[in-house]
């Protein structure tokens, strides 16, 4: 992104307003990639991801609809129908969350975001520090045997590994059960006196002051942020690795050497800070990529996320819901490009713009 | 063998450190281990039908998996299919999907960065934005999608993967372009009047396509695993095909610690697939990329 046309260095503002400026046409690409696969469907498949509920289908003349929804219509004037509908967030009907596309995103979104959150912290934390110490620790036999974990970690499917979580935490030990609630705690959630403020559960219980209810979700969340921890640390202590290898081999670093500082010192004060630049925009991607990547995870350890809500559609054939969860994530991946790209501008002077 | 001719010193002597690398070695025993039992297939796992040797044999009808057994060495799952030929079929799957995929990715990769490379311009400008644009959704939701639309079944799969993973080919290689159209060669052979086609074909993609080759290819570990990710959610390999995604998924319901096998053995055919691949991808970076030494 950063590689200009023509290498030329530009100003960081306007590296910025021109990425602002390419996110309208880059979504506008995307509901166009959208709208073309959605031609592939034959005219009866496409109006059940117009109608926007299942009462529509019921007892209407199936070519008054084609008519109502314009799909007899020539392919632009399909698209700017189509697109006046999503510019206006009608998805349409979700036959398989029985409810419109637009309403299981608000309800469902949630539950991932607090998946990706938790996950979040445990993986930069270890992640950062295995890759700082296997770098200080080059060719070591620490190294060596992390950078093992680190390959055989990466070669699990997540979906292998998902199973192999429960089937020890679960099966086994009975720590960390599948699902998002006990039953007894989707009783009190689901009763008039508990308010669910955001969706996300364990805000909710806290703000509801049942510290119970909020240590269940959280048992619930063990399963799938251990397995997300360990698939992705090894994406982290890759990049903190050769980040911290590289700063580490820095003339600076040769010369605070040189000064006499303790070893302890210069990894920790000078090369560490430098390091932390990699890590900070691998951060932003990790974000990007836990919110649009729990398909599989949620789908085994059964949280009705988005993730799960994109499989089940599509195990359904449910097209209304899996192109509004499509163009949802899109917006996610976009918008979450956009803001890391702009906070690297900014935070760090030496990047060549373009 | 045109591309092998005009490969340099330079990369010669990084392959020969690739072959010599013990990380890489240990992948490439992993691999022609797995090209052996997919080579092997009709030997190790004899099919009932010659014709339809990718539909997993059954041997009853009974719910719960049986442990393995003499007969069945790896076990059967629910439904009793036979996780041994599973497992050793399903590596054919496997192959058969990485290498297609990886294939046609390449091909289209290489025409699209070539184009927007050499002419540059507004064609660059259009390919490029295309290319954001496919890369704009993210991958397993693209492939999810487009093969629920193009109605399931591997076929349709392996047509969403090709549709989703050019994107990466393409832009190393624009920027390879880039750089190469520049250079005297280039240059000479544009004073001769050679037309752009041949320019392209004959000069520019033999000195520039082969990191790239390398690259894609280090793509098939994760492109089968998205693929039995598909299958493992019913989008897939149909019923009773042998695919590794399928087989692990009929091990769903049996959690309990008895039945281990029913995810052991396809997980570690998966795992070591996989593996072998990132090793020798490891190693590649390590060699082909100068800052770490």
């Amino acid at each position: 992104m950063q590689q200009g046309m023509n290498g030329k260095k530009i100003p960081v503002l306007t590296y910025i307003v021109r990425r602002f400026i390419m996110i309208p046409v880059t979504l506008m690409g995307v509901t166009l990639l959208v709208f073309s696969m959605m031609q592939l469907l034959d005219p009866y498949q496409l109006l059940s991801a117009y109608v926007s509920s299942p009462a529509e289908l019921k007892g209407q003349n199936i070519e008054r609809l084609i008519t109502k929804y314009g799909l007899d219509q020539p392919l632009p004037v399909k698209y700017a129908r189509w697109l006046g509908q999503v510019a206006k967030g009608d998805l349409g009907w979700s036959e398989s969350a029985s409810m419109p596309v637009g309403k299981a995103i608000r309800t469902k979104f949630p539950l991932t975001f607090e998946l990706a959150f938790y996950a979040f912290f445990p993986i930069i934390l270890g992640g950062f520090w295995l890759g700082k110490m296997t770098a200080v620790r080059h060719n070591s036999i620490f190294d060596h045997s992390t950078r093992m974990a680190v390959i055989i970690g990466w070669s699990f499917p997540d979906f292998v590994f998902g199973l192999l979580v429960i089937l020890v935490f679960y099966s086994w030990l009975g720590w960390f059960p599948p699902g998002v609630l006990s039953n007894w705690a989707s009783q009190v959630v689901a009763s008039t006196e508990y308010s669910n403020y955001t969706g996300v559960l364990t805000i909710d219980a806290l703000l509801n002051g049942r510290f119970d209810i909020f240590w269940d979700a959280l048992r619930h969340l063990m399963g799938p942020v251990t397995t997300m921890t360990y698939l992705w640390s090894a994406f982290l202590i890759r990049i903190t690795r050769s980040g911290m290898l590289e700063v580490l081999h820095k003339d600076y670093i040769r010369t605070a050497r040189a000064k006499g500082l303790p070893e302890k010192m210069i990894i920790n004060k000078h090369a560490s800070k430098n390091a932390m630049i990699s890590v900070l925009t691998v951060a932003g991607r990790l974000v990007i990529y836990l919110l649009t990547g729990t398909v599989i995870i949620e789908t085994i350890f059964n949280r009705p996320g988005m993730g799960k809500f994109v499989a089940f559609a599509a195990q359904q054939l449910d097209y209304a819901g899996i192109l509004g969860g499509t163009l949802f994530f899109s917006l996610v991946l976009v918008l979450g490009n956009l803001i890391v790209d702009v906070l690297y501008a900014v935070y760090d002077p030496r990047i060549q713009l373009g | 063998m045109h591309i092998f001719q005009n490969i340099d010193k330079d990369t010669r002597r990084r392959i020969h450190k690739l072959l010599t690398n013990p990380t890489a070695l240990l992948g490439f025993v992993l691999l022609t281990g797995f090209i052996i039992v997919a080579a092997a297939a009709p030997i190790l796992a004899p099919p009932a039908d010659p014709n339809t040797p990718y539909i997993i044999p059954r041997l009853g009808f009974l719910t719960e998996p049986q442990p393995p057994s003499a007969e069945n060495i790896f076990g059967t799952t629910e439904g009793q299919y036979d996780i041994f030929y599973a497992v050793v079929w399903g590596t054919r799957t496997a192959f058969k999907i990485g290498l297609l995929v990886v294939f046609c990715t390449t091909l289209i990769g290489i025409i699209v960065g070539a184009i927007a490379g050499y002419y540059r311009g507004i064609t660059d400008e259009i390919l490029m934005r295309m290319t954001d644009v496919f890369m704009s959704i993210p991958f397993l939701i693209a492939v999810i999608v487009l093969t629920t639309i193009l109605g399931k079944g591997l076929d349709k799969v392996i047509i969403a993967l090709i549709a989703f993973d050019w994107m990466d080919t393409a832009r190393l290689l624009r920027g390879s372009v880039l750089q190469a159209r520049e250079e005297e060669y280039v240059q000479a052979a544009r004073s001769l009047g050679l037309s752009d086609l041949r320019i392209i074909v004959i000069h520019i993609l033999p000195n520039t396509t082969f990191p790239v080759l390398i690259q894609t290819t280090m793509r098939i570990g994760t492109l089968v695993v998205v693929a039995s990710g598909l299958s493992f959610l019913g989008l897939g390999a149909p019923q009773d095909y042998a695919d590794w995604g399928q087989i692990i998924s009929y091990s769903r319901n049996w959690q309990g610690l008895e039945f281990w096998y029913t995810i052991f053995f396809p997980a570690m055919g998966m795992v070591l697939f996989v593996l072998a691949w990132n090793l020798i991808g490891d190693a590649l970076r390590d060699i082909f990329d100068p800052r770490l030494g």
